[in-house]
């Protein structure tokens, strides 16, 4: 049992990291302008460059 | 049925696996058209502000002084059936980046529905026509009945929801999926050197799990307003009936009372919010017998949600502020997260990214299924043939 939730972290840290920024970044902008918007550019900007990064890295 | 290969070198014996698996193969190959047609005709619609301008097909007011005055309510309900001889106003709007100008939508009757209605913009300050063709027809209203309803209305808005429904349990079984594959890789592994179907494999893992949380949100917010007519009509028996239930037995109005005053009335009863729409007698966000002003919260957040003051047609009394019910709420709220217009250019660009990387996810999933059934199907023929 305990083996299985050190693999459930080990897998799943990384991206829960990931969805708790985007989470911010798609509430930031409903606050406010200026600061708010830039911090969900921060947050969205994440996943999509992590995205895009896999996708265009070669060996 | 084991889509997509864990045998291979994974400890895959459960059966829970399995069964996630025959869950996500299965929601994600029947959504997957649509999803394709969705994200595809949502990439043009993210920017349709942009180009619509740079089409010419944006309504430009003319550059006046700026303590202009604008012209009453009223005013500009003459202009606009002017405009439109023979056509009544449905509904006028406003937006908050044009303070001089009221988009108005009117109809041949007060009902007709709302693909079949004409809108265009008026000049606040003159009464001037302006219209707006991409509001009425053109390629970005293509995309845009294409993304909503597929021209097919209620039905195909019920449609997309239950695909959107499926495209949600695909992200979460997919989710799930991600532990098995990925015990023994690091995270963002991408296998180049293997073979072309364990790199799109581990490009669908990566990009499906980074993803995650936009898509959810896209994905959930798409279904709740592709269910806006439902709620729509949930909210009018709801709520609406019961405050007008004393008007039920009047007779029809022949005449409306002047539109003259209708914002400051309802400025009055709703202190410190702004005007969002005014619903004109006998659509179907006011009453036969009422204006219904919708009056939007001044800050940041509570500009999503909506408070109707109706407002009898014939005295200008206000008949009520219509409370809002929970579902209106998600509703409003769901909008700005489904369309990614609340954080300017740089989100859109964003929320453009995020789309494509979604159709690559789409994509690479279908290459998988098929690969890996092309992979099993000699086996397939040679158990039947020994049966």
């Amino acid at each position: 049992m305990k083996r299985r939730q050190s693999n459930f972290w080990k897998v799943f840290a990384t991206p829960t990291v990931i969805a708790l920024f985007s989470a911010a970044g798609l509430f930031a902008a409903l606050l406010g302008d200026g600061v708010w918007d830039a911090l969900s550019w921060v947050g969205l900007g994440i996943p999509a460059i992590l995205g895009l990064r896999g996708l265009l890295q070669r060996r | 049925m084991d889509g997509f290969g864990f045998s291979e070198g994974y400890e895959m014996k459960s059966k829970t696996i399995r069964r996630w698996s025959a869950v996500h193969t299965w929601t994600s190959l029947i959504c997957t058209v649509f999803l394709l047609m969705l994200a595809l005709t949502g990439l043009p619609l993210i920017f349709h502000h942009e180009i619509d301008h740079l089409l010419g097909d944006a309504a430009e007011l003319k550059v006046m002084p700026a303590d202009t005055p604008q012209l009453n309510l009223q005013q500009l309900v003459q202009a606009a059936e002017k405009h439109r001889p023979g056509e009544v106003v449905q509904y006028f709007g406003y937006e908050k980046d044009e303070p001089n100008a009221a988009i108005a939508i009117m109809a041949p009757t007060a009902g007709t529905e709302p693909n079949s209605s004409h809108t265009f913009m008026l000049d606040a300050r003159t009464g001037e026509a302006l219209e707006m063709p991409s509001a009425n027809g053109g390629f970005m209203m293509v995309m845009l009945r294409l993304h909503v309803d597929m021209f097919a209305g209620l039905p195909g808005k019920l449609l997309l929801a239950f695909m959107g429904i499926l495209f949600v349990v695909a992200i979460v079984s997919g989710t799930v999926l991600y532990l098995p594959f990925m015990r023994r890789l690091k995270f963002a592994t991408v296998r180049q050197d293997k073979s072309t179907r364990l790199r799109w494999l581990d490009l669908h893992n990566l990009i499906g799990v980074v993803t995650l949380t936009w898509a959810l949100v896209v994905g959930v917010t798409g279904v709740v307003s592709a269910c806006a007519d439902l709620l729509i009509a949930a909210w009018r028996n709801d709520t609406l009936t019961a405050m007008i239930a004393p008007y039920r037995d009047a007779p029809p109005l022949t005449e409306l009372a002047p539109a003259t005053r209708l914002l400051d009335i309802a400025r009055e009863v709703a202190p410190g919010m702004q005007p969002d729409f005014i619903a004109f007698p006998g659509t179907r966000f006011s009453s036969e017998h009422h204006y219904a002003v919708f009056m939007k919260g001044s800050t940041h957040l509570t500009s999503h949600l909506l408070t109707p003051v109706l407002i009898d047609a014939s005295t200008l009394q206000v008949t009520a502020v219509v409370e809002r019910p929970w579902y209106m709420d998600v509703m409003g709220m769901s909008q700005p997260l489904h369309f990614g217009d609340y954080g300017g250019m740089p989100m859109q660009i964003l929320w453009a990214t995020l789309d494509v990387l979604t159709i690559i996810v789409l994509g690479s999933g279908v290459y998988l299924w098929v690969v890996r059934r092309r992979a099993t199907k000699p086996v397939l023929e040679k158990a039947e043939s020994v049966a």
